[in-house]
């Protein structure tokens, strides 16, 4: 087995306005290697691979595939070079099935025809050799995630990929599915394929990898051989100084605030709520785990007060909310904390003072007879950028123009400064970097020590385990059984994700 | 090639970038005014002086101008909520009708309540009409440019019918033309004996209205949060379907007072060729002024220039007046560019 | 003869396909267009400048076919600005479309005015004449209406076979379609989609100009002022109602077109009572329902009016 480096990046560097989000990267990677690719979010991962599969150019640096150079921005001439790429956001189209997703691209654009028969017998022997179980014929929009991720990965397989880099692709598997994926991985490198992982997960990291590069704010901070190096190590590399998480006191809950009796609900990006019934107390953080597109998103929709039930009832500190909305829902002190910030959590072309008055702008405080008063308003968008320590040019900048990090912040503020008696954060600290997460973490902790009911919605396992006085799992649109902080193991809160009930029940109060 | 973003333009940027659309305006026309044989510096040199060159030009721009500022803020209003509506033609159309029917009824009132009145009725008129197509918007899902563009043919025919039948003035010699609107609905002249009308002081007035609308109120907070982004403002409580209602009913008055401008204030009655497209042209005026109800004075004196001028310049040159339809479709092109470019950067890799 | 009779006569049906053959046109082109993610909204504008041209290069001395060419081509060059700005720039297609269909209009009327500056009423040209199928046009009612058309009406047809074809069953289909859907997933197999979006929009707006064309050289023999009247704006409601699919847009295409032949025949026969623009009325009321109908079913190409940014920054 020859031993010259199948991928070789020398001196990657790439700059967006002000930002380096890649600073002198070089690195090789072996033959048969799985090379882990380390770092919180934003450290610059994804980016590098970008440039490597040819979405961007870098400003400075070289790529060589197999000995040669490769051309850079160019996405087909490194699927040429057998450059293979698992995107984290899954790149296929929903509508057309999975061969036609598979043969997209493959055959030259002016053929008069495309030849069904020769990619449907591809497709079958690269399923049975790989062990990547999948109906050719059928439509995308119908498969799980685990499924699309198995026709992603044909996908670089049918184009003879030799380097098969995924980024982040644990974040949407159960723990099941997890090791049925690295186990793939396993399968594929006895095959001769090379393999980048990109991950910010320490345990994934250690278990699959051979060699590990750690990035931080750009740069190429670390290199270890995974079997030389311990979890300690490698978190000290990626955050590069001490951060303490934040650590949760015992929990006091008291009375309940906020009740869901058998909610039902439409599918809402995913499936919907199926006779759900939850009950959050005062004082208390209730985590919710489970694989995205099981009813998180819905029932996050249904508590934010965007969608109704379609049977069931929702009632606050006892009483039956008839008519429910986003306006009745802060009336009634519930504060929201959405999923995606930038298209939910704010208004990306309004400024600071503009997004952290939208939830109140009709309060006496801020608006009389009609008109607003943006003094007011200013002067409250000055308190929470100097509360929460929000870097922004100032309060009339527009708000796309934060970070990700301080744009979650402003959301944070906006939200817990009517001291809200529930609080709902769904997927609060997703692509933030380690010390804003802690921030966030700390904000949550102080709010449920005043006496807050939240739920916390996550799809980060280790998360949850953290933050949560207790656990309960959503799969299929339906809830388990509540436990307590350390009652259940991850083994078993994998099997209740993956949807075998074991102790399922309708009312986990 | 990738659009990067600036961060927050300077004053001078947000000027400079316009002013370079017009700039590329002028040169792009400039090829037709070639290829028609003229000489562009002499051909926009006549179309300036038609234009502004004296005192009879500039108040026929100003004039010109009057029902552009009505339909270009019924636009400003719409486009800034996302609602694309394209129907202003209609909208025009629709309150010339009620000025007719009102302003010919012989109701027994002073001109300073028929006029308010008239006024009041036009606008109900104009924002009923692009209430349908905002509802099927919201409700259906139905897409509002398609409605309101089809809506323009048949409002147009519905005008004929009437024209030709109940509104049809018995003395005007068979023409399809309606009844002159009596004396007290008519808005006096500015001007003795020119035709600059009160229509242009109304509009003023409504740019203004609808500016302090737009930036100190609670309605017009919630309109541009819908306009930017109607998740996020469904979101934070912001009710999205009523907002785009009361952005309808707005813009459609708006649009609706154009019409009603022009027959009482300049023609004094309704023919089927009150409006050359004013509806259209109205986009223009919108776009050109970024949406600003105040600019919007300006870019519609500029375009109103643009067509008066072209139509003086073409009696003298041999190049026909629709290059003036030319030049403004080509800054409306150009002018969406250089807003782009004073937001974005162009990165080539 | 009574409103029912009508029905069944051959010039009805003669009528229908003849006033369904630019919409034909049209409605491919923009179907094309919005598979692949762009709401084309310069057809009007497209449509009018290919009528012009069409008319204007055999008016030139050119023979038919080089006319629809030359619309043809005319129509590619606006698709192609209307790309630029929509594709790359990623700029509003609402306004953007607008935009197109007043410059095209205008620069239309400014050429026509620019060439023939002293006309009062519209100079003819020698239309295409229609071209009976040996055979079949001797089918009764049938074979007068769908076989002895002219030769554009034909290709009308033969176009909706070929864009079925391509779309389904070739790759560039596969890739329009899909950059409809899910322009990342065009990327991440290394097709441009800044090149397969121009590249639709260019042929749609092609097919939309010729659809114009076929208004000044095999419906009517001269080119008038608004002669395209709205027609424009019923194809993007054709598309919606044909669930962007050919086969579908077609059936839509001839609905339409036999209810408008329809309309014109009632307007005779009902003797003046009711006011003729009321039937006039009547296609555009009838393409705003059909809107309606279908809006809520509508299984709208995801990706259509979403601009595109490479990369996942």
């Amino acid at each position: 087995m020859s031993s010259d480096p199948v991928l070789r990046l020398s001196r990657i560097s790439k700059r967006f306005g002000p930002l380096r989000a890649n600073d002198a990267i070089s690195f090789d990677l072996k033959r048969g290697e799985v090379v882990a690719l380390l770092g919180e979010n934003g450290a610059g991962k994804t980016t590098l691979m970008n440039i490597l599969f040819g979405h961007y150019v870098a400003d400075e640096g070289t790529v060589e595939a197999f000995g040669r150079p490769l051309a850079p921005g160019d996405p087909r001439a490194a699927l040429d070079a057998g450059i293979g790429m698992v995107h984290q956001h899954f790149t296929l189209a929903d509508n057309m099935t999975v061969q036609e997703n598979i043969a997209l691209g493959t055959e030259r654009l002016w053929r008069l025809r495309l030849d069904r028969t020769a990619a449907r017998r591809r497709i079958a022997q690269l399923s049975a050799d790989f062990g990547l179980a999948v109906d050719p014929t059928a439509t995308v929009s119908t498969l799980s995630v685990g499924e699309r991720q198995r026709v992603e990965i044909l996908k670089a397989l049918y184009r003879e990929a030799r380097i098969l880099i995924l980024d982040e692709p644990t974040a949407v598997l159960t723990p099941a599915e997890t090791d049925a994926l690295f186990r793939t991985l396993k399968l594929l490198v006895a095959k001769g394929l090379s393999i980048i992982f990109i991950s910010h997960k320490l345990h994934e990291v250690m278990a699959v990898s051979d060699r590990v590069l750690v990035l931080r704010s750009g740069r190429l901070v670390g290199e270890r051989e995974t079997g030389a190096t311990d979890r300690r190590e490698l978190a000290a590399l990626m955050v590069g100084q001490e951060v303490r998480p934040a650590e949760a006191s015992p929990a006091k809950p008291g009375a309940p605030l906020l009740t869901l009796e058998r909610v039902s609900t439409l599918p809402y990006n995913g499936a919907g709520l199926d006779a759900v019934s939850l009950t959050l107390a005062a004082g208390e953080i209730t985590g919710l785990a489970g694989v995205s597109g099981n009813g998180q998103a819905a029932l996050a929709a249904l508590i934010a007060g965007i969608r109704r039930p379609t049977d069931g009832t929702i009632s606050i500190a006892g009483q039956d909310m008839a008519d429910w909305s986003p306006r009745a829902a802060l009336a009634h002190g519930v504060a929201r904390i959405p999923e995606d910030r930038h298209a939910v959590g704010s208004i990306g072309d309004m400024s600071v003072t503009e997004n952290v008055i939208a939830e109140r702008y009709r309060s006496a405080r801020f608006s009389r007879m009609g008109f607003l008063n943006w003094k007011a308003a200013r002067r409250f968008a000055e308190k929470l950028i100097a509360d929460y320590d929000v870097k922004c040019p100032s309060p009339e900048a527009r708000i796309r123009l934060l970070s990700g990090g301080n744009m979650q912040k402003l959301i944070l503020g906006r939200a817990l400064d009517p001291d809200p008696a529930v609080i709902l954060a769904s997927q609060p600290t997703r692509g933030l970097d380690v010390g804003a997460v802690a921030y966030v973490h700390r904000m949550l902790l102080e709010a449920r020590d005043r006496g807050a009911a939240i739920l916390l919605i996550s799809e980060d396992l280790e998360e949850i385990l953290a933050m949560s006085d207790r656990i309960v799992v959503m799969s299929k649109g339906r809830l388990s059984t509540p436990s307590l902080r350390g009652e259940r193991s991850i083994r078993e809160l994998g099997e209740l994700m993956a949807g075998h009930d074991g102790e399922r029940s309708d009312h986990a109060a | 090639m990738r659009l990067e973003p600036k961060p927050a333009p300077s004053l001078a940027i947000t000027l400079l970038f316009p002013l370079a659309a017009i700039a590329a305006t002028l040169a792009l026309t400039s090829i037709l005014v070639l290829a028609a044989g003229a000489s562009p510096l002499s051909v926009f040199h006549l179309v300036a002086k038609g234009a502004a060159g004296s005192q009879f030009a500039l108040l026929e721009t100003l004039t010109r101008a009057t029902p552009l500022i009505f339909t270009g803020l019924s636009i400003a209003v719409a486009f800034r909520a996302r609602l694309w509506n394209i129907g202003a033609e209609a909208q025009l159309y629709i309150g010339g009708v009620v000025t007719v029917v009102l302003g010919t009824a012989a109701l027994p009132l002073p001109s300073i309540v028929l006029i308010p009145v008239i006024m009041a009725a036009v606008m109900a008129a104009g924002a009923l009409l692009l209430l349908g197509p905002a509802v099927l918007k919201t409700r259906f899902g139905v897409d509002e440019v398609v409605t309101t563009l089809l809506i323009n043919f048949i409002v147009l025919l519905f005008v004929s019918m009437l024209l030709e039948g109940v509104l049809k003035d018995p003395m005007g010699l068979g023409w399809p033309q309606s009844q002159k609107v009596v004396a007290e609905a008519q808005l006096p002249r500015l001007i003795q004996g020119k035709r600059l009308h009160y229509g242009f002081v109304i509009a003023l007035a409504a740019a203004v209205v609808v500016w302090v609308v737009m930036k100190k109120t609670v309605l017009g907070y919630e309109m541009r949060a819908v306009g930017h982004n109607p998740e996020g403002a469904r979101f934070v409580g912001i009710p999205v379907n009523r907002t785009l209602m009361k952005t309808a009913l707005l813009s459609g008055g708006l649009a609706a007072l154009a019409g009603f401008s022009e027959v009482s204030g300049l023609k004094g009655n309704l023919t089927l060729d009150l409006s050359p497209g004013y509806g259209y042209t109205g986009i223009v005026v919108a776009m050109l002024a970024m949406l600003n109800p105040l600019g919007v004075i300006a870019s519609a004196i500029f375009v109103a220039g643009i067509f008066v001028g072209a139509d003086a310049m073409s009696r003298a040159a041999r190049v026909p007046s629709y290059i003036a339809d030319v030049m403004v479709a080509t800054a409306l092109l150009t002018m969406v560019v250089a807003i782009l470019l004073t937001r974005f950067r162009i990165r080539w890799r | 003869m009574d409103a029912l009779e009508i029905l069944f006569t051959a010039s009805f049906w003669v009528a229908t396909i003849r006033i369904a053959s630019p919409l034909i046109f049209a409605t491919m082109g923009e179907l094309i267009c919005e598979r692949a993610g762009v709401l084309n909204l310069g057809i009007e504008g497209i449509m009018t400048a290919g009528a012009f041209a069409g008319w204007f290069t055999v008016y030139s001395g050119g023979d038919l076919w080089a006319g629809l060419a030359v619309a043809a081509l005319v129509g590619a060059l606006f698709g192609l600005l209307h790309a630029t700005l929509t594709v790359p720039l990623g700029l509003s297609q609402h306004v953007v479309g607008i935009g197109i269909t007043l410059l095209a209009t205008s620069l239309t009327y400014f050429t026509y005015r620019l060439a023939l500056p002293e006309v009062t009423s519209p100079p003819k040209i020698e239309p295409f004449q229609p071209l009976p199928i040996p055979g079949l046009s001797s089918i009764p009612v049938l074979g007068e209406a769908l076989f002895t058309q002219t030769p554009l009406t034909y290709l009308a047809f033969l176009t909706v076979a070929a864009v079925a074809w391509v779309l389904y069953r070739t790759p560039v289909g596969l890739a329009v379609r899909a950059v409809g859907e899910n322009p990342s997933a065009v990327e991440a197999q290394g097709i441009s989609v800044t090149g397969i979006r121009t590249g639709a929009v260019m042929v749609g707006s092609a097919l939309m100009a010729v659809g114009g064309a076929f208004l000044t050289t095999s419906a009517f023999n001269s080119f008038f002022f608004q002669m395209i009247n709205g027609r424009g704006w019923i194809c993007i409601a054709l598309v919606v109602f044909g669930s962007w699919r050919p086969g579908k847009a077609l059936i839509g295409a001839i609905l339409f077109a036999a209810f408008d032949a329809y309309q014109v025949r009632l307007q005779q026969i009902s003797g003046g009572i009711v006011p003729y623009q009321v039937f006039l009325m009547m296609p555009y009321a009838l393409s705003i329902l059909a809107l309606i109908l279908v809006a809520r079913r509508a299984t709208y190409p995801k990706a259509l009016m979403i601009p595109y940014q490479k990369g996942e920054r």
